[in-house]
């Protein structure tokens, strides 16, 4: 099959982008839609261009490194899929794709399709973890967790922080990121001495690093890979309100903690 | 690049800010603002909705009506001082959201394309506006009688009638009433979220609830200026 | 070079902790003054990040994605072993370490195998202190499973993402250091050269992928945590990014490298569909507990399954191994796979493929059961394949998926470079020729969350060390070597992209020194990759400039170090005249086709010394003892 690509071409953080057209030739249905752009890099080198940068690693939807706006869809058409697993068959002869980097002041283009996601680490440094320093744990049974805790806890966990909810978010909200991370520990006795701090302190962070508000738009859930739901934004929001309101005060916290 | 992380200790415990200011300060915080004041809105448009039905039974009975809010002053204006504190704080909150989230997205996409979010929910910042605008001329007009034509105080139903007989403000009336709608159907679900009842968007009390409000409220509020129009509710 | 495993004396069960006892410790508030650099972030870099962080040390940590979160430990699904036999059902800590040393084909080092299986159950512990979202049983209990052909249930796992979640819990407690301050992490970056100094290792040249900058770190100890090169086969199921960059520069430095010839080729992988496959997609071992492994007994058969009876198919693994039948380990089932394909009895486009059949499990549990168990990997299979398997059966076939090689190191992890220190999957490992399913996370975070840190403060405690700064000759020299390789790469100008080469140098390591090796593919092998490499350099075409993002730079730098990485492992697997676990010699086999080990003239680990380009690297032996575990012929029928 054949395709017409427009893909956004940045040589660095500090330059004016643009939007550029491509031909893509002789594109099996079978390739991913990774491989193919690996086809046309191919072509651009040996024409002594520079190939399109654009992220990837595992190429089997775990590592959430990849990521493309596809015709708007943050990942692609495809319900649950990454980037990476989005095949060509899910595309027809002669269609036309418009390839856009993920579009947030928080995310800032690296390079063509490449985005900086470094503000998601910094929202997990602030409190997305469990103190618990190496050698101090007690038995794996010594807590029973219920499987329905676990399940749901799992459920969260299996964010793969790639970024789509904020690329899809009409409001560039990382809600839905950092309200899976809060439920993943939230929902575990485990995680219950940290919860309301941990709460506290990513949501400050997330706001310092000028994510968006959520107005409930749901399309992050609709475009996350892992099909991660909304209903954790709400128990977030829980999460929060009983922190900002009802925690004691921690007399500490001036040495971080 | 996060080795800027890195070289900056990051706060892992909240700073000591009072309780009022860390909420009124953060996103979510605002969204409770919202969500709250929504409610009080939400709550004073269904009694305001079966207040106004009363011009069925006639100029007297809705008359009455009108007297009867205006016996008890310092009731009157204890209402509308809770209403006009919603409406501000809503307002509030819709600024303070509104930018943090245009902030976030200074470069956007050339090609946009929604899986989920409905018209309701992304008109919201549409819809909200109109309606201020709307409850400022509807006060002017049926309140204060300012850009009423023949405005008697006390005569709600001849204000009514006769302010809704001029075809363009029914028009007007009834377009806010359609933004309304639209508001509240995505407003009143959207409220449950924000105030972490976790509800699915689709087979839910809270999306159900937002569907029969809206149908009732709104159906109930149109159908006057509908009537007028249609001539069936004339100035005696 | 002296290969010393420095391995204590004394019972097996007492040396760990007797070793522990005597090593050197390092006072609190000294700890502080020290600084080391771990190289990686995956299971084992970011445990090892954390802990030595904990301890109070200043920590360095890199990777070369954009956050440490991704590295491809990710991607592991089947889960972890551990000897709790909290299913009651016979294990323990030797039963861990027996299996571990007689799955790996006697082949590895008795006294850390033990280490490690002791270790095994804090690993454990500590993981759902993090937050480790185990599966659970009703009563709140973990679950396990029976996991790669193990006769005990002591495998723990988090649904089919057991990788991600341990990593997920070693990563935040590396982000909570990072945000303490701790830790400074640099992502996106690629380390390019080692610094060795007075001959101990004491930092690293890295180029910051974003800048192109060359930026020298110095330490007083350096920790390796860079992961596995199953890549240099060009198609596997690592990740694209996956190198050999940083332990083969160590390696350059006069690190000795274990075993390359060591690799893992795991049976049960997606097949390849075309000329464009860029990688192979690992399906859950776990699959062969339910589904029936066979092919046409007619070679040539083109009929599609559902229209081949019964009693013209061949379920070759069970008619070979009649007691572990679908289970029978990995290096066996991949090689049973590589035959019936040769004899032109394999299914799917190329006849490169064997049915992995679940109709007879459906009809056995149930269509839910089945979905229950691998509804995620089902729907895996379908994204890719656009296949049903609950209706069609699956096509699989072997594909490089670990590295049992790697650089040597001794008892306490220590490589022949004083004070550089080899974990995870890039040291030799505790696998010897052959790794068991769920013992490679196992020893990834044993290394990093509880041996470097004790063996890393004894080395840092017991000896001196001179203040050294970045303006040191070794690492000026060490910036401008860096320097000069880019510049080279990106004058050449050539016809040939890198990933040409890279698919060239992956087909002839798959042929010749993949799953059954022999002398003459060897020397083939050793004349083909030269050759390769010759042309590389000078006919490998790198656009761009070194000052920005340039992924043709970094490919090509890679594949520079594949292409020499491979003749080593050639020349390993050509010197190793025995078979043995993964290493199968054709020449060196039984009647009925099975591995014939040489314990007379191979019971060894060999590490090879680079001994100076063009130089034939110089092969050492550290002669292994069986003490514990006798040695046996392998037997799975
Ligand atoms: C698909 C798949 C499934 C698997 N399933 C299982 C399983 O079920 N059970 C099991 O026990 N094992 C499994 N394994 C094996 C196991 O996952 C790996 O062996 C193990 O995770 C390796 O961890 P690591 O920390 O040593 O290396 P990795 O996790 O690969 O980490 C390497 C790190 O080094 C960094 N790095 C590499 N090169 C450089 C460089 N030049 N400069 C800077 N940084 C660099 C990377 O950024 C990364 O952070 C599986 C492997 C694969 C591929
Ligand atoms: C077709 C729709 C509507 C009609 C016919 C209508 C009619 C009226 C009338 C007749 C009054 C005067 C009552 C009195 O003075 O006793 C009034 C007052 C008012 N209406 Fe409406 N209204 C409508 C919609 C709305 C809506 C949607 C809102 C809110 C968003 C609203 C807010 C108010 C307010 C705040 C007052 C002033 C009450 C007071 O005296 O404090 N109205 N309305
Ligand atoms: C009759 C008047 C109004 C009613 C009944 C009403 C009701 C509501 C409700 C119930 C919500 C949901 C709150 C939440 O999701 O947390 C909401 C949200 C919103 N309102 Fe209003 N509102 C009214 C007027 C206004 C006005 C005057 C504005 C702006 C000037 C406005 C702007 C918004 C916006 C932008 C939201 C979206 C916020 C969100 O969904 O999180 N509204 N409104
Ligand atoms: S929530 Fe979903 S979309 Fe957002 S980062 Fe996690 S996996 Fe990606
Ligand atoms: S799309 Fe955005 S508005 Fe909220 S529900 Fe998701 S974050
Ligand atoms: S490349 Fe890893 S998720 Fe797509």
């Amino acid at each position: 099959m054949n395709l017409t690509l427009h893909v956004w071409r940045q040589k660095n953080r500090n330059a004016e982008g643009g939007f550029v057209t491509y031909e893509a030739r002789g594109i099996s249905p079978d390739m991913s839609f990774l491989e193919m752009l690996d086809v046309i890099n191919e072509g651009l080198i040996l024409k002594g261009e520079e190939p399109i940068a654009f992220d990837h690693d595992c190429r089997e939807g775990i590592c959430g490194q990849c990521g493309v706006v596809i015709n708007g869809h943050a990942h692609g058409p495809r319900k649950a899929t990454t980037t990476c697993q989005l095949h060509m068959r899910s595309f027809n002869d002669g269609d036309e794709l418009t390839l856009e980097p993920w579009r947030a002041g928080a995310f800032p283009v690296i390079k063509d399709l490449i985005v900086d996601r470094c503000a998601f680490d910094r929202v997990i440094a602030a409190g997305g973890f469990i103190t618990a320093p190496t050698g101090t744990a007690p038995d794996g049974n010594a807590i029973l967790v219920p499987k329905p805790a676990a399940d749901r806890a799992m459920d969260a966990a299996a964010c793969i922080g790639c970024g789509a909810c904020v690329a899809a978010c009409p409001n560039s909200s990382a809600m839905l990121f950092v309200a899976a991370k809060i439920a993943h520990l939230g929902y575990l006795p485990q995680g219950q001495p940290e919860r309301e701090r941990r709460a506290l302190a990513m949501v400050a962070r997330m706001d310092e690093e000028g994510f968006g508000t959520c107005t409930n738009h749901g399309e992050c859930e609709a475009v996350c890979p892992k099909q991660i739901p909304i209903e954790f934004i709400a128990r977030m929001n829980r999460d929060f309100a009983k922190a900002a309101l009802f925690a004691p005060r921690d007399r500490t916290a001036a040495d971080g903690g | 690049m996060s080795s800027a992380a890195s070289t900056a200790a990051i706060a892992q415990s909240p700073a000591e800010s009072s309780r009022l200011a860390r909420i009124l300060g953060s996103s979510i915080g605002q969204k409770f603002v919202m969500a709250a004041t929504g409610i009080v809105l939400s709550a004073f448009i269904v009694g305001h909705m079966a207040g106004n039905l009363t011009v069925f039974k006639g100029a007297a009975a809705i008359n009455a009506y009108g007297a009867a809010l205006r016996r008890i002053p310092a009731l009157l204006w204890g209402v509308r001082a809770v209403l006009l504190l919603s409406v501000l704080g809503h307002i509030w909150a819709y600024l303070a959201l509104s930018v943090k989230s245009w902030r976030a997205r200074p470069k956007g996409y050339k090609v946009t394309a929604y899986k989920e979010a409905s018209f309701a929910s992304r008109t919201m910042r549409w819809t909200g506006p109109i309606l201020a605008a709307f409850i400022v001329y509807h006060l002017l007009h049926l309140t204060t009688g300012t850009v009423h034509p023949s405005f008697r105080a006390g005569d709600v139903y001849h204000n009514l009638v006769a302010g809704l007989r001029v075809t363009w403000v029914a028009v007007f009336y009834i377009v806010a009433m359609g933004c309304l709608a639209l508001h509240v159907f995505h407003g009143v679900w959207s409220m449950f979220q924000s105030l972490g009842v976790s509800q699915p968007r689709y087979e839910s009390f809270a999306r159900r609830l937002a569907t029969i409000f809206t149908i009732i409220v709104v159906g109930g509020f149109v159908i006057i200026p509908i009537a007028v129009l249609a001539g069936l509710l004339k100035v005696q | 070079m002296e290969i010393k495993s420095n391995s204590p004396t004394g019972p097996i069960e007492q040396k760990w902790t007797r070793h522990r006892f005597e090593m050197k410790l390092v006072t609190p508030a000294n700890k502080r003054k020290y600084t080391v650099i771990v190289v990686g972030s995956g299971l084992a870099g970011a445990s090892a990040a954390a802990t030595l962080a904990e301890l109070g040390y200043q920590v360095k940590c890199y990777c070369y994605q954009d956050t440490p979160r991704r590295a491809h430990s990710i991607a592991a699904q089947g889960g972890i072993n551990a000897a709790k036999n909290y299913q009651n059902d016979g294990d323990s800590v030797f039963r861990l370490f027996y299996d571990t040393v007689k799955g790996g084909d006697f082949r590895a080092r008795e006294a850390n195998v033990y280490r490690l299986a002791e270790v095994s159950v804090n690993i454990i512990d500590q993981c759902v202190a993090q937050g480790v979202p185990f599966a659970r049983e009703y009563g709140g209990m973990l679950a396990n499973r029976s996991f790669g052909g193990a006769q005990v249930s002591r495998t723990f796992y988090a649904r089919g993402q057991t990788g991600q979640q341990l990593l997920l819990g070693a990563y935040q407690a590396l982000e909570r250091q990072i945000g303490a301050g701790q830790v400074a992490m640099f992502t996106r970056h690629e380390m390019q050269e080692l610094i060795v100094i007075d001959g101990r290792a004491r930092g690293i040249v890295t180029r910051d992928m974003i800048s192109g900058k060359i930026e020298s770190h110095v330490a007083d100890a350096v920790v390796l945590a860079t992961g596995g090169y199953g890549t240099v086969f060009y198609l596997a199921t690592y990740a694209k990014g996956c190198n050999t960059t940083a332990i083969w520069r160590a390696y350059k430095k006069g690190a000795a490298f274990g075993n390359p010839c060591y690799t893992q080729i795991h049976p049960t992988c997606i097949p390849v569909t075309g000329e464009h496959q860029s990688k192979l997609t690992l399906m859950s071992e776990s699959l062969r507990n339910d589904g029936r492994i066979w092919v046409p007994k007619k070679s040539g058969d083109a009929r599609p399954p559902d229209q081949i009876p019964e009693d013209e198919r061949d379920y070759y693994l069970e008619r070979k191994y009649p007691s572990f039948g679908n289970l029978s380990p990995r290096d066996i089932a991949s090689r049973a796979a590589k035959e019936v394909c040769d004899e032109g009895r394999g299914v799917g486009p190329g006849g490169r493929g064997v049915y992995l059949d679940f109709a007879e499990a459906i009809q056995r549990l149930g269509v839910e059961k089945i979905r229950e168990r691998y509804g995620n990997l089902f729907e895996m299979y379908e994204r890719i394949t656009d296949e049903n398997p609950y209706k069609v059966p699956m096509r699989i076939y072997p594909a490089s998926h670990y590295t049992m090689g790697g650089l040597w190191v001794d008892y306490n992890l220590m490589s022949t470079i004083p004070g550089l220190f080899v974990l995870g999957e890039a040291n030799f490992s505790d696998h010897g020729a052959n790794r068991l399913g769920a013992s490679a996370l196992m020893q990834g975070l044993a290394d990093g969350y509880f041996i470097v840190p004790y063996t890393l403060t004894n080395y840092l405690g017991s000896n001196k060390f001179e203040k050294i700064g970045a303006d040191h000759a070794a690492f000026r020299s060490g910036e401008s070597a860096t320097a000069a390789r880019m510049e080279k790469l990106l004058g050449i100008n050539g016809q040939r992209t890198v990933d040409s080469f890279h698919r060239e140098l992956g087909g002839i390591m798959w042929e010749y020194c993949g799953m059954a090796r022999n002398e003459k593919g060897l020397q083939t092998a050793l004349q083909k990759i030269p050759a390769l490499r010759e042309e590389f350099w000078k006919n490998v075409c790198v656009p761009g400039d070194g000052e920005e993002i340039n992924q043709a730079l970094e490919k090509a730098g890679r594949v520079a170090d594949f292409l020499e990485l491979g003749e080593l492992m050639c020349l390993d697997a050509l010197e190793r005249r025995e078979s043995c676990g993964g290493h199968f010699r054709e020449e060196f086999q039984t009647e009925d086709g099975e591995a014939l080990r040489d314990d007379q003239n191979f019971c060894h680990v060999a590490a090879w010394e680079f001994a100076g380009a063009g130089q034939k690297p110089v092969r050492h032996v550290e002669s292994l003892a069986f003490e514990n575990v006798h040695l046996a012929t392998r037997s799975y029928k």
